[in-house]
């Protein structure tokens, strides 16, 4: 039995390191392996990835791993330090575990990361390799209307934004996303500009294929890389001006546990219960570095200057 | 075995350069590379080329000679001897003092190795000071005389200009004026003309010639062109995975006789003696795996 | 349109072909009134140093480029500045450089299916597999990455993507000067029995009159944009060009005399 076992561990690996790949499928995944490989062989990068891990599953098993209910008020039990009752950060101003409103946080965090992720990069790839590959007056409008975005500090555009949309988590979350998108573009424009020039896309223009199809088959698998390294190190920021809007009182709402708020309740405090507004600003630290180590490892595995394969 | 090979004044007694057993090492993955495996010859005051194809160890042997193998890679070898002075027991100061002028090297492409910030002029000059203890405008007016050594017309102008400004000819000539000026006794020429039109190849080929042959300066000719080698050279050096597998003089040497050479030889097309196929080189295992020859004298 | 052979149509025909960069004062004329044809199933050699503008030739017929003027015609069917995409069946390119001319993130698979299902081709299973027998690599380099091949086996494949549109005319740049010197051989030779088995026609691009000789049946020699002289390859072989630029090509490329070297002078 153990003998079956091991022979299929066994044919796993092998078919993950194998030199001839039989199918597009296992070209992909011993590609996406190799590199995974050479991610491993990173021990700060394998921490980060550690860190967002825990986050992922700080927000899975919230509910249960929080001692307490992050809404239930205690005001005879407010500001206490941490340790105090069976509070592993203390309570804060109107007697709410810190500990359960952090792990809740955590939740909303991986919300606002994950939405911003996927959408500023998405819409600043199409503008950017339009805006490359096309030229002429489709890249002046585009690169212009980039600058527009561009040429308002973040916070005060999101500001804006929020300030006309009205306050709000999810709102504040759009306020990201028009403010993160335009250095995506200027990377993805810059990136097809080298890469329209090479040999590979003459010889795929020369059979008869389209500008659109070269654009989505051709440029954007080789903008990825540098658009996912920027990425994960431009979360830290997120997530700090998601807590800058909360600081404000434009993000999350209270009674939301949202960390940027927490700290912002905090404030007040600060000097005497330091712990109301360290602890969310612990977790904040503790996501931002994991999300600059993750996005240093990935530019040593992915950034082609350093010699990375996949 | 001693002797400086057949060149100039052929009389002295130590060579101008020996090699013995060099061996060049690249940790990888799950092995080590061996780029130079056992590499052995002498240079005089003559001209030796080195020809190989990618992989071969020709331009390794080359960074070696000036212990410019950089880490992760590592060289060692019996003994690297610059007119009896072992260049392997030298500190990297002393080093530095040989570099640029007793043994300089010319690389291919002058648009990777000039520095594109800098007028052509004064990285002649600069080059001129790093060994020598002069005026600035002394440096200067060296720097021009050089330029006109290699050729080119209206030296003041071209003393002033950047790299982006001179085409690919000049600008491998201004490297060459670069890398004489401070009067070495070797020069290792790491393919110096292959980033270059074929009329253009032959121009600075003169003017090296030319230098070479007034300073009396041993030359080391590294390059793919086994046929402009044998046409430049005195010796020719054939290597192939990291060895020597032949030597021979380069007018006999269509009289080759390992059948990596002779592979080489008939699998290049002739002008003047058309055939309806060209005999594809068979690689043989062996040729790797034997000893490599004494690239002698 | 009547060809050179007397009745048959001219694969490829180009007359006064102008290429420009730039515009107003800056322009640059790359190609100065080329006209040339090439016979159907010749091999034709278009030769010069950097700058002759015979790159340039190639990518304007092949309709990479956009600033020219002149006719091209192809298969005696005159091309407009857009090609349609029967054109890209009929005519197709193989570039120079092995390690830039493929993609680096696609699979050996994915460059060649590509093309296939663009224009239809049904097969495209069967297809692949037989270009690939074609260029001589077998069926483990199908699902391969660039990174992974050597530079004789990207060149293979360079001209696997280029055959495997079936078109009649090659049109290949300087395909070989990347290339070792044994590798050079294979491919030479792979060409060659490529042009017999499928009956095309070739337009080769070099600067290597010893490649052209072995390979063209007639050149064209340019300089600085215009052709200088057209001569039958045995001119060549028997070293009697009449031009002098085109001596002077021939004594640089027999290797390194002095005496010869002293006589060069400028063209243009």
């Amino acid at each position: 039995m153990s003998g079956g076992g091991v022979a299929k561990r066994e044919s796993w690996r092998q078919w993950l390191a194998t030199d001839v790949p039989r199918s597009r499928g296992q070209a992909k995944a011993v590609q996406l392996y190799l590199g995974w490989l050479a991610f491993r062989s990173n021990t700060l990068a394998v921490i980060g990835l550690a860190i967002l891990v825990l986050l992922v599953l700080l927000w899975i098993f919230g509910p249960l791993i929080a001692t307490q209910d992050p809404f239930a008020q205690a005001l005879a039990k407010r500001l206490l330090p941490p340790g105090a009752e069976g509070h592993l950060m203390g309570t804060d101003e109107l007697g709410r575990d810190i500990y359960s409103r952090v792990v809740h946080g955590a939740g909303i965090a991986l919300y606002i990361v994950t939405l911003v992720a996927i959408t500023a990069p998405a819409l600043g790839l199409i503008v950017g390799t339009l805006a490359g590959y096309l030229g002429g007056w489709v890249d002046v409008t585009l690169m212009r209307l980039t600058d527009i975005f561009l040429a308002f500090p973040k916070l005060v555009l999101a500001l804006a934004f929020v300030a006309a949309l009205g306050a709000g988590l999810e709102n504040a979350i759009l306020a990201l996303i028009l403010t993160a998108w335009p250095p995506y573009a200027r990377i993805a424009r810059a990136e097809t500009l080298t890469i329209r020039k090479s040999e590979f896309i003459d010889a795929v223009r020369i059979q008869g294929i389209g500008s659109v199809r070269i654009i989505v088959g051709h440029i954007w698998p080789l903008c990825i890389s540098s658009i996912i390294i920027r990425v994960t190190l431009d979360m830290a920021g997120i997530i700090l001006t998601a807590a800058g809007l909360g600081f404000l009182g434009l993000g999350a709402q209270p009674p939301t546990p949202e960390w940027g708020a927490m700290i912002s309740s905090g404030r007040k405090f600060v000097l005497d219960q330091w712990w109301v507004a360290t602890m969310p600003g612990l977790a904040i630290f503790t996501v931002s570095l994991g999300f600059n180590l993750l996005g240093d490892g990935l530019r040593d595995v992915l950034d082609p200057k350093s010699g990375g394969g996949s | 075995m001693s002797g400086g090979g057949g060149g100039r004044n052929g009389i002295a007694s130590t060579p101008l350069l020996r090699l013995d057993d060099l061996w060049v090492r690249f940790p990888g993955h799950n092995r080590v590379i061996e780029a130079v495996r056992g590499v052995s010859f002498s240079v005089g005051r003559e001209r030796v080329g080195i020809v190989g194809e990618s992989g071969s160890g020709k331009s390794m042997t080359g960074r070696a000679i000036l212990r410019l193998i950089r880490h992760p890679g590592r060289m060692s070898a019996n003994c690297v001897e610059l007119e009896g002075e072992d260049l392997l027991a030298l500190s990297e100061r002393r080093m530095r003092d040989i570099r640029g002028h007793r043994i300089s090297m010319i690389m291919q492409d002058p648009k990777y190795s000039l520095n594109p910030v800098v007028r052509v002029g004064e990285q002649i000059a600069e080059a001129y000071r790093a060994h020598s203890r002069v005026s600035s405008g002394e440096a200067r007016r060296r720097a021009i005389e050089m330029l006109e050594a290699v050729q080119i017309r209206d030296p003041e102008r071209v003393y002033e200009t950047y790299p982006h400004e001179v085409s690919g000819g000049m600008g491998q000539r201004i490297m060459i004026a670069m890398m004489l000026v401070p009067e070495p006794d070797l020069l290792i020429a790491d393919e110096p003309t292959s980033a270059l039109d074929v009329t253009v190849q032959m121009q600075v080929l003169a003017v090296i010639d030319k230098l070479v042959a007034e300073k009396g300066m041993g030359l080391i000719f590294i390059s793919h062109d086994l046929n402009l080698v044998a046409s430049f050279c005195d010796r020719v050096l054939i290597m192939y995975a990291g060895r020597i597998v032949e030597t021979c003089r380069a007018a006999t040497l269509h009289e080759a006789e390992h059948p990596y050479t002779r592979g080489l030889l008939n699998s290049l097309p002739r002008i003047d003696q058309p055939v309806e196929r060209l005999k594809v080189l068979a690689r043989d295992e062996a040729w790797s795996e034997g000893a490599g020859v004494d690239g002698g004298t | 349109m009547v060809g050179r052979n007397g009745g048959t149509v001219p694969a490829v025909s180009v007359g006064d072909l102008d290429v420009s960069f730039g515009r107003g004062a800056e322009a640059f004329r790359a190609v100065k009134q080329v006209s040339f044809e090439v016979a159907d199933g010749e091999t034709f050699g278009l030769v010069g140093e950097s700058g002759s503008g015979k790159s340039t030739t190639l990518r304007a017929i092949a309709g990479l480029i956009d600033g020219w003027s002149g006719t091209i015609a192809v298969k005696g069917r005159t091309v407009d500045k857009k090609r349609t995409r029967g054109f890209y069946r009929t005519l197709q390119m193989v570039f120079q450089d092995p390690y830039g001319s493929l993609h680096p993130r696609h699979t050996v698979d994915r460059m060649l299916a590509e093309p296939l299902s663009f224009h239809r081709f049904d097969h495209i299973e069967k297809r692949i597999e037989q270009t690939l027998d074609d260029v001589g690599l077998g069926a483990e380099f199908r699902f391969r990455y660039p990174h992974q091949l050597s530079g004789g086996q990207r060149q293979r494949i360079a001209i696997a993507r280029a055959l495997v549109l079936e078109p009649s005319i090659l049109l290949l740049d300087e395909p070989t000067s990347a290339l070792d010197v044994s590798v050079q051989a294979e491919i030479l030779n792979l060409l060659k029995d490529l042009q017999a088995e499928h009956e095309l026609t070739y337009i080769l691009v070099t600067h290597n009159l010893a490649v052209v000789s072995h390979m063209c049946a007639r050149l064209a020699v340019m300089n600085v944009g215009e052709i200088v002289e057209v001569l039958d390859v045995s001119q060549l072989r028997e070293m009697k060009p009449t031009h002098p630029y085109t001596r002077q090509l021939l004594d640089a490329s027999t290797g390194y005399d002095a005496a010869k070297v002293a006589g060069f002078e400028r063209f243009g």
